[in-house]
């Protein structure tokens, strides 16, 4: 019997505030155990060199040095993607980056374990460097990894989804533009930690502060060569994630070893300095962007090409490269679409996954663009994108399948809220508005080892006591997932979230959940929390039926009741339903699981964009830019999301103003960068600045007012209609700065971060009569492998590639290389 | 180089932590917040830095809030220590708490502890901060999930239910309001500011 809806919508205390508000929440660093010793990593000082000795007798001599492991201990190979298995917990014969680890030290404290590291003596035979894309194109030698394309060359795609080039040449102008986005990092502000240690049956225990735990169990079985059963993660909540804590890190692999070998508790716990090296943030992209307009402003075709700097490690780094290019066409409707991508090895900390994974790059090129076209065409940028938008229940031309789009709407709101046609170019020098969209998965489509197995499920336990218990493999990384679980259930049983402990992230007691990335939690957890939690209603009902002898088609679940709804004082609490049941069928346990609807991109590299749903954005960003320093102030942000259904308001504004936050963050000063040291001081390339203080970040002072609006029209492929709201809303910000610095003085700033150095050059040459505008100038050949070739679905395409001598013609159910792969 | 451990003996102290009196040996070149956590098991005191960078590790020392990870511990001899632990009032959530975990104040979680006491800190001093004085107050302490506008919110909210309870209070017992007493250290908080500063000193006091 339906109902309106309880929990569902209503904004919140999450289930887990009280506990975070308290100082109760144990972060892994939190844990203390019996005997716990502690363990210290060296990290190497050089960016590239060979490893010819390491010493490591001083260390072991060292009073309270109970371990010192090196690379030969930890032979295995591991990583996150089974293409890439390139990372060594320790390093072996190379270290790759300033921070590439060497040794771990263990001792009965911190302080003594960091003497130790001192004095162990590793003797390196330096290497020249790779420091960015250019010489990584240009320098084949030395390689940093033996594997990939050719020299430092780790991946290239190509693809191509309808003649571009017979398009553009259609078009009545082609508009070619070039972009670069610097990396990034996301700056948790806990540092990761790890404890290890074996329990009482002598197997290993690993507490770690990780969003993918499953993930983890996989890469430790392989690189410890221990039963992925013997072993037991327990991911403690993070304290921020983001994408950087995605990666099975070489700490978490390390110290796993030690309490192997100790069969003690051993814990690490990572300086911010270090936080830095681990990284797996924003890959530094250069773009090139041909995009084919009508006069009427529909787009005829986009041919885009990318390259990333991936750093030192593979990572995510082949999905990063594929996300580059997945997402232009679900934004706005590209008839026909050409994806150019490659991803090179540099000599710096590696890049993986940060909120957006790979695609606010794009992003930022393609909306500034659209800018810069809508006003090259006379029309307004709002009403341009509003002619373009995609359609709801369409394929794209790389075959993904949008399904509900509230992307016009988003427009129409902020265009409202901020009074756009009155104060757009009207606001005088100095000030501006900048519009910029974007659209987001909820949740890959594919799982990052291919298989057809559920990518999300939820247990559920309910007894006599009339509580429940909902366990699930989720990582809470601060986002809420907890709380989403707990309010799926308790919304189906009619309880209250109170009523329900939530039991996550833990390989030996929830069932398989992939892990927090890819904005996938809500929508998968979510729909496995549905369906267990309606298969145990299904049985209370059967239940309470008997018992009353109302038929369970009127039965209501409400109030922490099960009553008739012709009746309603006609029913039983909610605890003497499951003391019914459980007396009529004995222990009540019902699973749910969910399994994302199949893709319809068919071709090799047709995995990495397919989600069942999209989240769309729009937002608007108002600036001061102050043309004597280029500081540019931002006052007010206004943005509208698509979340389909807002499943805690709360939490959903929270996801929204927070990327906006970290959005301005990459806009205006969030940089990894790095430097030469002058060649008396080795020429190492080293970050510019591994320290929260010079890392620059929004403070509260910086940050702008806010107004956030929710567009809500629920998805039929979401738990309740709910889509993503973690990553999409950051994606539009960076455009946006870049299209409101324009709006305000009149210089396009063509990178990322947009920082006053950049606006003050822009401005002497807007100045001196030259091209107001800073950025990069031109894109590097690359020799391009041939593309694959792909109909787009209205000129008869299926799927599937039509020709090509490289590649097979159907994508592979599993990709042969892939190592451990699901029995 | 980090220092031996084996030169030093330990050191006792006496102070006063969460208004307990609390004697606690440790090393002695631990800093204050390495004593809450390791020798005290006081682990609601975070750390995202060690460098007084990140406001993480803010707790109240004798009311004011500090950076515990650039304090001498043993500079704290006989000061009152106040940590998450301490705020709530047995099972009451301190309204900060209450509001924190009400509004989203609260995402990871991990600059909460810090964020709390900086604010008890800003309402004991003011009990009707506008939104640029929270601003201004909590510019020290870093959050990488909310945006802050939650957090301002949060603070705003339990404000207001002091300001209630306070009045409330003077209702009942005729006291002078306590508020009477903080605008006198409103004052000297904001006299002759010329520029914007957070509420968060390095370790005044406690590097002695």
């Amino acid at each position: 019997m339906s109902r309106p809806l309880g929990v569902i919508g209503v904004p919140r205390r999450r289930v887990d505030g009280r506990a975070m508000t308290t100082g109760q929440t144990k972060y892994a660093d939190d844990l203390m155990l019996p005997r716990m010793v502690f363990a210290k990593l060296l990290r190497s000082h050089l960016p590239h060199a060979r490893i010819v000795s390491i010493d490591a007798s001083r260390a072991t001599a060292h009073p309270g040095v109970l371990l010192v492991l090196t690379g030969r201990d930890l032979p295995i190979p591991y990583g996150i993607l089974p293409v890439t298995q390139d990372e060594h917990a320790l390093a072996i014969d190379k270290v790759r980056f300033v921070g590439d680890p060497v040794a771990l030290v263990v001792a009965r404290d911190e302080a003594t374990a960091a003497d130790a590291v001192d004095l162990i003596d590793v003797g390196y035979e330096p290497l020249a460097t790779i420091a960015d894309h250019d010489e990584a194109l240009s320098v084949a030698e030395p390689r940093i990894h033996d594997y990939g394309v050719e020299g430092n060359i780790h991946k290239k795609v190509s693809l191509q989804f309808g003649d571009v080039d017979e398009a553009l040449a259609g078009a009545d102008h082609v508009f070619e533009d070039v972009f670069f986005y610097e990396g990034n990092t996301h700056l948790p502000l806990e540092q990761h930690a790890t404890v290890a240690h074996l329990d009482g049956g002598g197997k290993l225990v690993v507490y770690s502060s990780t969003q993918t735990p499953h993930y983890l169990h996989r890469a430790l079985a392989k690189a410890l060569e221990v039963p992925a059963a013997h072993i037991r993660v327990i991911a403690t909540p993070n304290g921020g994630g983001f994408g950087g804590k995605s990666d099975p890190f070489n700490h978490e692999v390390a110290v796993a070893k030690a309490a192997l070998m100790l069969d003690r508790p051993v814990k690490i716990t990572l300086t911010r300095e270090e936080v830095f090296y681990c990284h797996r943030g924003r890959h530094p992209v250069l773009m090139k962007f041909r995009t084919g307009v009508k006069n009427d402003g529909t787009l005829t075709a986009v041919h885009l090409r990318t390259i990333l700097d991936g750093g030192a490690y593979g990572s995510y780094g082949v999905a990063s490269t594929f996300y580059t290019g997945a997402l232009q066409t679900v934004t706005y409707h590209v008839p026909r679409y050409k994806f150019q991508g490659c991803r090179v090895f540099t000599n710096k900390a590696p890049c993986g996954p940060k909120r957006g994974h790979g695609t606010p790059q794009s992003r930022f090129g393609q909306e500034v663009q659209i800018d810069k076209i809508s006003e090259r065409l006379g029309i307004d940028p709002a009403d341009f994108r509003l002619r373009i938008v995609e359609q709801p229940n369409t394929l794209t031309a790389n075959f993904l399948r949008v399904s509900t789009i509230g992307l016009a709407e988003c427009i129409r709101r902020v265009v409202k809220s901020s009074d756009w046609s009155h104060r757009y170019r009207k606001m005088g020098r100095g000030r501006g508005l900048g519009l910029a969209c974007s659209s987001y998965l909820s949740g890959a489509g594919l799982p990052i080892y291919w298989n057809d197995l559920p990518h999300s499920a939820v247990q559920l336990k309910l007894d006599r006591s009339g509580g429940v218990t909902a366990f699930c493999g989720s990582a809470e990384i601060g986002q809420g997932s907890d709380d989403v679980l707990v309010a799926c259930v308790a919304e189906v049983l009619g309880i209250e979230p109170v009523d329900i402990r939530a039991v996550t992230g833990d390989t030996d007691l929830t069932p398989v959940d992939l892990g927090s990335y890819s904005s996938r939690v809500t929508l998968m957890m979510g729909n496995a929390a549905v369906q267990a939690a309606t298969r145990a209603r299904d049985i209370l009902a059967e239940a309470v039926e008997k018992k009353l002898g109302v038929p369970r088609s009127r039965l209501v679940f409400a109030e922490r009741r099960v009553f008739d709804a012709e009746d309603p004082d006609r029913g039983v609490s909610f605890q003497e339903a499951i003391y019914a049941a459980e007396s009529m069928f004995g222990a009540i346990g019902t699973v749910g699981s969910y399994t994302p609807p199949k893709s319809a991109a068919a071709f090799k590299g047709g995995g990495v964009g397919p989600s069942p749903t999209y989240s769309y954005t729009a937002a608007i960003v108002e600036v001061d830019v102050d043309e004597s320093t280029g500081w540019v102030v931002v006052p007010r942000v206004w943005i509208a999301h698509d979340i389909g259904r807002a499943l805690n308001p709360t939490l959903v504004r929270g996801q929204v103003e927070g990327s906006v936050y970290m959005g301005l963050g990459e806009a205006l000063m969030e940089e990894q960068a790095y430097r030469r040291l002058p060649p008396r001081l080795s020429s190492a390339l080293v970050h510019k600045f591994p320290s929260i203080l010079e890392y620059k970040s929004l403070t509260s002072l910086d940050m702008p007012e806010v107004f956030t609006e929710l567009v809500e029209n629920p998805d039929p492929n979401g738990p309740f209609g709910a889509k993503e709201a973690g990553q999409g809303p950051l994606l539009p910000i960076m455009p946006a700065v870049a299209n409101a610095v324009y709006d305000a003085i009149g210089v396009r700033i063509d990178e990322v971060p947009v920082t006053p150095e950049k606006i003050v050059k822009a401005l002497a040459d807007q100045a001196a009569g030259k091209p107001a505008r800073y950025g990069p100038t031109s894109f590097p050949d690359v020799s391009w492998p041939e593309a694959l070739q792909v109909p787009p679905p209205w000129e008869g395409g299926d799927g599937h590639a039509k020709t090509s001598g490289v590649v097979l013609r159907d994508a592979p159910k599993r990709p042969p290389r892939s190592s451990g792969a699901e029995p | 180089m980090s220092p031996d451990t084996t030169t030093y003996e330990r050191v006792l102290i006496r102070l006063r932590v969460n208004g307990e009196e609390t004697e606690v040996a440790f090393d002695p070149y631990k800093t204050l917040l390495e004593v809450l956590r390791e020798d005290l098991n006081l682990t609601g005191t975070k750390h995202g830095c060690e460098l007084g960078e990140c406001g993480a590790c803010a707790v109240l020392m004798d009311g004011e809030p500090v950076l515990s990870c650039l304090a001498i511990a043993l500079g704290c001899e006989g000061r009152s220590i106040q940590t998450v632990e301490g705020m709530a009032t047995g099972a009451r959530l301190h309204p900060l708490q209450a509001a924190f975990a009400d509004c989203g104040a609260s995402q990871c979680g991990y600059c909460t502890p810090g964020m709390l006491l900086t604010a008890s800190a800003l309402l004991q001093h003011n009990p009707e901060p506008t939104r640029d004085q929270i601003r201004e107050a909590l510019s020290g302490n870093i959050c990488r999930c909310t945006g802050y506008q939650q957090i301002f919110d949060a603070v705003e909210a339990a404000a207001a239910i002091l300001r209630d309870e306070d009045s409330r209070r003077v209702t009942a017992d005729g006291a002078a309001p306590p508020g009477a007493q903080r605008s006198e250290h409103q004052v000297g908080l904001s006299a002759g500011r010329t520029r914007r500063r957070s509420m968060l000193k390095p370790a005044e006091g406690g590097g002695e």
